[in-house]
C-alpha cells in the first residue's frame, strides 16, 4: 500500500518506529505448525461430552419426552431435559432493551414445554464419548404438537400466527428517531411533501436477507469444575461479558467463575453472545463435578448459532430537481427470529445514525420495529447495523443520480460533507471528527481506471453486448469503536464501553500487556507490541501481549464494533504512559537529578542537557530489586489503565466495482474492485489490508451468493455448506487498495476501527454495479443476493414492460412478482425468505 | 475394532479403532494431533486436509481404517528438522492467516497444488483451492502465499 498526499496525510513512517510497520505477525508461528488450542482441542480427566437434541419443527408443543432407552445406552450419563432443570437453569440475558416496553420473551437454555425454532435445545445427553452422547440423542423420542408458525416478517409484524402467543404480540419495540424532534434538523415529511410538489421523491423497498456468520471454528466450551474458580473455556468473542453474565444468570459468585477464550477460530459478531450451549455445559458440569465439553456440528452451527440482518427497508428519499437531498425517511421492520438475544435487538438502533451516512441532509427520520418469529435468532454479524444502513443510502444514492440523469459520483459529491467541513454534526446527532471523501474518491477513482471503464460500459451499451458492464460505487462512513459508555447508556444498552489495559515491567526488561480486548484472527498481539514497543521505546520481540483469559486481564470488555485499537489499543497507551511517569522519580533519583530535568526519549530517561542517562530495562531491573529507590516510591512500575472515548470514530472510503453481466443467462461476474479507504493512521498496514479483504468478500457474499433461507415449515433448507454458499477462492477476485488518512481525534493515536469497512462498504458497491449493468434496460433493482435466476428474471421482466420505463419522479411502481423496487404497500410486499 | 498401523508425522502407530472412526477423528482424539481441525459435517470446508501417502485428502472424509498401512503426514509434520515448509513460511511472509482455523488444510492443500503445477497462474491457484474454506481473509493473501511460495521453489 501506498500512501497518498494531501495536507491531511500521515507522513511517511519513520524507520525507526515500529508503528506503520507491516511487521509480520507473532501470532503465525502457532498456527502454521499447528500448535494450536482451539477449545476443541482441550481435554481433561474424566471429561463428559455433551451432544444437544434439537427441535424438528418451527414452533410445537412438547407433550412427552421419553429418555429411557437413551439413558440406557452405552457409557451415557445423563439425560437431561428442560423440565428436569426448569427451575434452575435461568434464561439467556438481553442485554440490550431498546425500549422500556419490550417485549422480550422468556429464553431458556433447554426448552421446556414448548419450542419457537427449528435447532432448538429439547434434551441434553452427558457420555463419556462426543460418539456414544451422539448416538444416545438419536435415541430420546419426544412428541411434539405442531402449532402454526410465524415465519414471514411482514405477516408476523401484523401479528397473524403469534411466535409466542402467550406475548399476545410479535412486535418487540419500536425505536424512533427524528431529526425534527432531536433538534438536529427538520422535519422530513415537510421535505417529501414539498419534493412531490416541485422536486423528486424516490420510494424504495430493499431486503436485507438473513446471512449466517458462518465462522470457520464451530463454537465449543469445556467447562471444569472442579477447582475453586470454575474455569469455562469457549469459543467466544467475549470473555469477560460472559463471565459477568453466567454470574448474573446462575446465582454463581463472579469471584468463583474463570472465563477463558483460547484461540478462537473467527467471529465476525457470530462469537459476541452468550449461548444456551455455555449455559447448558456450565450446568452440567456443575451438577457433575466432572469437566464437561460440548463442540457443535457445522449443520448445528449454522441452525442453532445466531443469524444476522434480516430486515425489510422502506425507504423514502425527497430531493430537489436538481439532486441535492431534502430529506431521508426510513422504516424498517427487523427481525429478530425467535428471542431478543443479547444484544439483537440494538443492531437496527446501531444502524439508525448511520442512513445519513456521510451527506448534509437537511432532514432525516428512522424508525425500526422489531418483530419476533419461529426462525433462529438474530444477532450482531460483521457491521451490525451499519452494513444495513450503507447499502440503503448508497443504493438510493444511484437511484436518484439515475433520476436525475448524472454519474453517481456526482450526486455524492453534490451531497457530502466537504473535507473542510470537518468536524461536522450529522443530522443524526454525531460528531464526524475527521474525514476527506473528496481524497479518497478521488484516489479509488485512479485506482479504478474509472473514466476508462466508463468509455467501455458505453462501447459495449452502443454494441449492444451480450455481456455488459456495470460500474457500482458505494462511498460508505461507519460509526464505530464502540465506545462511549455514555452514548450507550443513552441507548438503553446494559453496558458501558471503556477498555482496560494493564502493563507490566518484568525484571529483565520484557514487557506484558493485558489488553481486556479478545482476539480471535485480529493480530491484537503484533499490533499491540508495535504501539508498546514504540511508547517505552523497547525491543517489539520483547513485547508479550495476553488477552483472553479473565483471570490474566480480569477486566475488559472484549472484541466487537472495530473497538479493540481505537478503544483498547488507546488504554494500553495510557497505561504504558503512566508506566513512564512512575520510572521517572526512579531515574531521576539514580541519575542525581531532579525530575524535572528528566526526558524520555526512545526508552531512554536522561538527563536534559548531558549524556547521563539509564535505559528502561535498568529502571525495571533497579525498580524490581527496590535497594535503591527514592523515599515513598513504590517499587513498581506496573500500571493500568481504563479508557472511556468521549466519541466514536468514523472511517469512511470510497469503493468501485465492476461486474460483468450476462444478459442472457443473468450470470455475473466480478471483473475489478478497487477502494480507498480512511481509517486514520495505521498501526500495521499488512493486517490492516487483511482485514479490509476479509471484509470485502463478506460484503461481496451478501451481494451475490449467501442466503439463510427456510422452507414454509420454518426448517432451514441451508443447513450445512452444500446449501449455504461461502465464498471460495474461485469465486473471488484480488482486490485493488489504498488508503488515505485523516487521523482521529478521538484518541491520541489517531486510529480509526477497520475490522467491519469492508464489509459495510463493499454489498452497495456489487449490487450497484449489477444494477448499473442492466439498468439501460430497465431495471433498477435486483434483490440480493444477485443470482443468475434473479438478475435474469429482472432483466426479463423489465424486457417484457413490465419495468421497461424510467422510474417516475414520484409515484416509482413496484412489480410484486418479482419483489424488485419500487413503493411497496408492506401489506402486500413480496414473500419474505 | 480394528486394529490398524499406519505412519503418522514420521512416527509408528498402532491402535485399535471403531471402523466408522474417520481419519480425522483418529488424529485429534487417539493421537492428540489437534493441529488438524474440523470444521463442517460434509466435506466442504477443507479444515482437516492432510496428506495420505503425499497426496492430500479431507480426512474426514477417509476412515482411519483405510489409512491401515499408509502415511500420513498432518501440519503438525510439515516442518523438517525445525525448518519452517515454504508454505508456512509464505503464508506467514505475505498474512496468508487471521485466525488461524482453516490454514492447516489450507497449507496441506496448498503444497499439493504446487507439487502437481509448481508455477501456477492466480486462476490455478484459485480453481486448486476451491475446496478449502477461509472465512478470514477474502483469499486475497492465500492466494499471494501461494505465489510467494512458488516463486520461492516451495515445490520440492
Ligand atoms: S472438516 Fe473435512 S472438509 Fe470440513
Ligand atoms: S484464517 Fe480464519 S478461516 Fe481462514
Amino acid at each position: 500500500m501506498t500512501l497518498t498526499e494531501d495536507e491531511m496525510t500521515q507522513a511517511a513512517p519513520d524507520a525507526t518506529k515500529e508503528i506503520g510497520k507491516d511487521r509480520r505477525r507473532k501470532e503465525d508461528q502457532r498456527l502454521i505448525t499447528g500448535r494450536t488450542r482451539w477449545t476443541d482441542n482441550i481435554t481433561l480427566p474424566g471429561m463428559l461430552h455433551l451432544a444437544m437434541v434439537r427441535s424438528p419443527f418451527a414452533h410445537a408443543t412438547i407433550t412427552n419426552i421419553d429418555k429411557s432407552a437413551a439413558e440406557a445406552s452405552p457409557n451415557v450419563v445423563r439425560v437431561i431435559t428442560g423440565a428436569d432443570v426448569a427451575e434452575e437453569q435461568g434464561g439467556l440475558p438481553n442485554a440490550w432493551p431498546i425500549t422500556p416496553d419490550q417485549v422480550t420473551p422468556n429464553h431458556p437454555p433447554i426448552a421446556v414445554d414448548r419450542v419457537v425454532f427449528a435447532g432448538e435445545i429439547v434434551a441434553v445427553i452427558v457420555a463419556r464419548t462426543p460418539a456414544e452422547a451422539r448416538d444416545a440423542a438419536e435415541l430420546v423420542d419426544i412428541d411434539y404438537d405442531e402449532l402454526p408458525a410465524a415465519l414471514d416478517l411482514k405477516e408476523a409484524a401484523e401479528d397473524k400466527v403469534l411466535a409466542h402467543p402467550d406475548l399476545g404480540t410479535n412486535k418487540s419495540a419500536f425505536w424512533k428517531f427524528d431529526s425534527a424532534e432531536a433538534g438536529t434538523g427538520g422535519n422530513v415529511d415537510e421535505a417529501i411533501a414539498k419534493a412531490r410538489g416541485d422536486g423528486i421523491v424516490i420510494e424504495r423497498e430493499y431486503r436485507q436477507q438473513r446471512l449466517i456468520p458462518a465462522f470457520m471454528e464451530p463454537r465449543s466450551t469445556v467447562v471444569d469444575p472442579t477447582g475453586e474458580q470454575i474455569t469455562m473455556w469457549s469459543a467466544t468473542q467475549i470473555p469477560h461479558i460472559l463471565k459477568f453474565l453466567l454470574a448474573a444468570v446462575t446465582g454463581v459468585s463472579e469471584s468463583k467463575i474463570r472465563v477463558i477464550a483460547p484461540d478462537v477460530g473467527g467471529g465476525f459478531g457470530g462469537k459476541l453472545q452468550t449461548t444456551p450451549e455455555e449455559f447448558i455445559t456450565f450446568l452440567v458440569a456443575r451438577k457433575l463435578g466432572k469437566p464437561v465439553k460440548y463442540t457443535e456440528t457445522r449443520s448445528e452451527s449454522l441452525m442453532a448459532a445466531h443469524h444476522g440482518r434480516d430486515q425489510w427497508q422502506k425507504l423514502t428519499l425527497a430531493a430537489e430537481k436538481d439532486g441535492t437531498v431534502t430529506g431521508f425517511k426510513v422504516e424498517l421492520l427487523a427481525d429478530l427470529g425467535s428471542h431478543v438475544s443479547l444484544v439483537g435487538g440494538g443492531v437496527p438502533v446501531l444502524g439508525a445514525f448511520m442512513f445519513n451516512s456521510i451527506y448534509k441532509f437537511p432532514a432525516y427520520q428512522f424508525s425500526v420495529q422489531t418483530v419476533l418469529t419461529n426462525k433462529t435468532w438474530t444477532d450482531a454479524y460483521r457491521g451490525a447495523g451499519r452494513p444495513e444502513a450503507t447499502y440503503a443510502i448508497e443504493r438510493i444514492m444511484d437511484e436518484l443520480a439515475a433520476e436525475v440523469g448524472v454519474d453517481p459520483l456526482v450526486i455524492r459529491e453534490q451531497n457530502w460533507i466537504t473535507h473542510e467541513e470537518f468536524p461536522f454534526t450529522s443530522v443524526a446527532g454525531l460528531e464526524y471528527d475527521s474525514g476527506n471523501y473528496e481524497a479518497a474518491t478521488a484516489r479509488a477513482k485512479e485506482l479504478f481506471g474509472y473514466d476508462e471503464l466508463r468509455a467501455e460500459q458505453k462501447r459495449r451499451r452502443e454494441s449492444g453486448d451480450q455481456v455488459q458492464l456495470g460500474i457500482g460505487v458505494s462511498t460508505f462512513t461507519e460509526m464505530c469503536g464502540l465506545a462511549p459508555s455514555r452514548v450507550l447508556g443513552s441507548l438503553d444498552y446494559g453496558a458501558g464501553g471503556w477498555e482496560h489495559a494493564s502493563v507490566r515491567m518484568l525484571p529483565t526488561g520484557k514487557v506484558e500487556v493485558l489488553t481486556g480486548t479478545s482476539a480471535h484472527g485480529q493480530g491484537h498481539e503484533t499490533a499491540f507490541s508495535q504501539i508498546v514497543a514504540d511508547r517505552l521505546g523497547v525491543a517489539f520481540e520483547d513485547v508479550e501481549v495476553l488477552h483472553g483469559d479473565t483471570m490474566v486481564s480480569h477486566k475488559g470488555l472484549d472484541t466487537y464494533g472495530s473497538r479493540s485499537l481505537v478503544v483498547g489499543g488507546e488504554a494500553i497507551v495510557k497505561a504504558a504512559d503512566k508506566v513512564i511517569e512512575k520510572a521517572k522519580p526512579i531515574a531521576a533519583h539514580l541519575l542525581e537529578a531532579s525530575v524535572d530535568d528528566i526526558e524520555f526519549e526512545a526508552g531512554r530517561f536522561s538527563v536534559k542537557g548531558t549524556d547521563q542517562g539509564l535505559a528502561m530495562a535498568e529502571i525495571a531491573l533497579a525498580t524490581f530489586a527496590a535497594h535503591n529507590l527514592p523515599d515513598g516510591v513504590e517499587p513498581s512500575l506496573d500500571s493500568d489503565a481504563t479508557f472511556d472515548p468521549v466519541n466514536f470514530n468514523y472511517p469512511h472510503g470510497t469503493h468501485l466495482c465492476a461486474m460483468e453481466v450476462d444478459t442472457e443467462t443473468g450470470q455475473v461476474k466480478m471483473r475489478k474492485y478497487a477502494a480507498c479507504d480512511d481509517i486514520g493512521n495505521i498501526i500495521n498496514p499488512l493486517i490492516v489490508s487483511g482485514q479490509v479483504h476479509g471484509g470485502l468478500v463478506q460484503g461481496i457474499a451478501q451481494a451475490l451468493w449467501e442466503e439463510a433461507v427456510h422452507d414454509d415449515a420454518g426448517t432451514l433448507v441451508t443447513g450445512s455448506f452444500v446449501d449455504y454458499l461461502l465464498p471460495t477462492s474461485a469465486d473471488t477476485i484480488s482486490f485493488d487498495l489504498d488508503h488515505t488518512t485523516s487521523p482521529s481525534t478521538t484518541n491520541t493515536l489517531g486510529t480509526k476501527g477497520v475490522g467491519e469497512a469492508g464489509t459495510i462498504a463493499s454489498t452497495p458497491a456489487v449490487v450497484n454495479a449489477v444494477v448499473d449493468a442492466v439498468r439501460h434496460l430497465g431495471v433498477n433493482d435486483v434483490r440480493m443476493p444477485c443470482t443468475p435466476e434473479r438478475v435474469w428474471k429482472a432483466i426479463n421482466d423489465a424486457r417484457g414492460g413490465a419495468q421497461a420505463e424510467t422510474v417516475g419522479a414520484a409515484a416509482p411502481h413496484f412489480d410484486e412478482s418479482t419483489g424488485m423496487d419500487g413503493t411497496v404497500d408492506r401489506t402486500t410486499g413480496g414473500t419474505d425468505s | 475394532m480394528t486394529r490398524i498401523n499406519l505412519t503418522v508425522d514420521g512416527s509408528n502407530v498402532s491402535d485399535d479403532v471403531e471402523p466408522r472412526m474417520l481419519l480425522v477423528q483418529y488424529l485429534r482424539e487417539k493421537l492428540g494431533k489437534t493441529g488438524t481441525v474440523i470444521g463442517c459435517d460434509t466435506s466442504n470446508c477443507g479444515a482437516c486436509t492432510v496428506h495420505l501417502d503425499g497426496v492430500s485428502v479431507k480426512s474426514c472424509n477417509v476412515l482411519a481404517v483405510q489409512a491401515d498401512g499408509h502415511e500420513v503426514t498432518t501440519i503438525e509434520g510439515l516442518a523438517q528438522d525445525g525448518e519452517l515448509h515454504q508454505m508456512q513460511k509464505s503464508f506467514r511472509e505475505c498474512h496468508g492467516l487471521q485466525c488461524g482455523f482453516c490454514t492447516p488444510g489450507m497449507i496441506m492443500q496448498s503444497v499439493d497444488l504446487l507439487k502437481n503445477n509448481p508455477h501456477p497462474s492466480e486462476e490455478e491457484i484459485r480453481v486448486g483451492l476451491e475446496g478449502n474454506l477461509c472465512r478470514c481473509t477474502g483469499y486475497h493473501n492465500i492466494v499471494k502465499s501461494v505465489q510467494h511460495a512458488a516463486a520461492q521453489g516451495g515445490a520440492q
